[in-house]
């Protein structure tokens, strides 16, 4: 059998962010932002699912060990926002605004370098329960 | 008879509204070891956040004239008013004045959210239940 097939893995973070950009007034954030650039930060509960698409092993059946995706996403996603401050606390949105546009190509490059390239991989980002995104577009 | 019959019933009313926000659980009067060990992540000294679900159950008896226990509309304006605004993409621990001195638990969080909207019920209707939906996997639920 040489048909492709999508798997998909759900996992989730919660994590505090604000958008900002540095090179603008006070008063163009908050006009560009609104509330999402308080001070003080807000926060979102991220549901994230990522799409793995390949033909499956003929000798395992699988595309890939479900277990094994999970275990990255956790180790290059989870480990690295929950319960994290976006602007803060990590290296990766210390100069670039964590949209969730942003979010999900940052979390799609992390999770590309560890999945075979044989398999395609989509990744969705919900920042709330109506505003996700999706990249590859 | 029908009327009577109205005036014995008790109908529950749910307004669900929603806020985003920052938070820690964090005890300043106890050392930076001892909150990391009782509240773990959740102490992140820079705060991390969440979508939280807002559950306003109020009870009443449907007005003969309307049908309705209260105008949904006007309890909606009076969650957004007075709770939603304040609690909306702020941070509870900084932001928030009736969560001032008070650890920023959602069990805590939903007693304040109480306190605030209880003396604002229209006469026709008594607060009934506030269920706060932290994650989709946690809530918390108050009756006063």
């Amino acid at each position: 059998m040489d048909r492709k097939v999508a798997v998909f893995r759900k996992e989730h973070f919660n994590a505090a962010h604000r958008l900002h950009n540095p090179a603008w007034s006070d008063e163009m954030n908050q006009k560009v932002f609104g509330k999402c650039n308080l001070p003080h930060y807000h926060g979102h509960n991220y549901e994230l699912i990522v799409k793995v698409t390949g033909v499956p092993d003929p000798q395992t059946g699988y595309v890939m060990d479900m277990k094994v995706l999970s275990d990255i996403i956790k180790a290059e996603v989870v480990d690295r926002f929950d319960h994290r401050n976006l602007n803060l606390d990590t290296l990766e949105f210390r100069d670039l605004n964590p949209t969730a546009e942003n979010i999900v190509v940052v979390i799609y490059d992390l999770l590309r370098k560890e999945i075979d390239s044989q398999f395609d991989l989509k990744v969705t980002l919900y920042e709330t329960p109506r505003n996700f995104v999706e990249y590859p577009a | 008879m029908l009327t009577l019959r109205l005036l014995s019933i008790m109908v529950f009313l749910t307004r669900v509204e929603h806020f985003n926000a920052a938070h820690k659980l964090f005890n300043p009067n106890w050392s930076r070891e001892k909150n990391d060990e009782v509240f773990g992540r959740c102490a992140n000294e820079n705060w991390h956040g969440h979508n939280f679900e807002l559950f306003v159950t109020v009870k009443g008896t449907p007005d003969p004239d309307t049908g309705f226990i209260v105008d949904a509309k006007l309890l909606s304006k009076i969650i957004k008013d007075h709770v939603i605004e304040k609690l909306d993409h702020r941070n509870l621990n900084l932001d928030v004045d009736f969560m001032k001195g008070k650890m920023c638990s959602i069990e805590n969080l939903v007693i304040g959210i109480w306190n605030e909207l209880e003396p604002l019920m229209p006469p026709a209707v008594r607060l009934h239940c506030i269920k706060l939906v932290e994650t989709p996997r946690i809530f918390v639920e108050y009756f006063g």
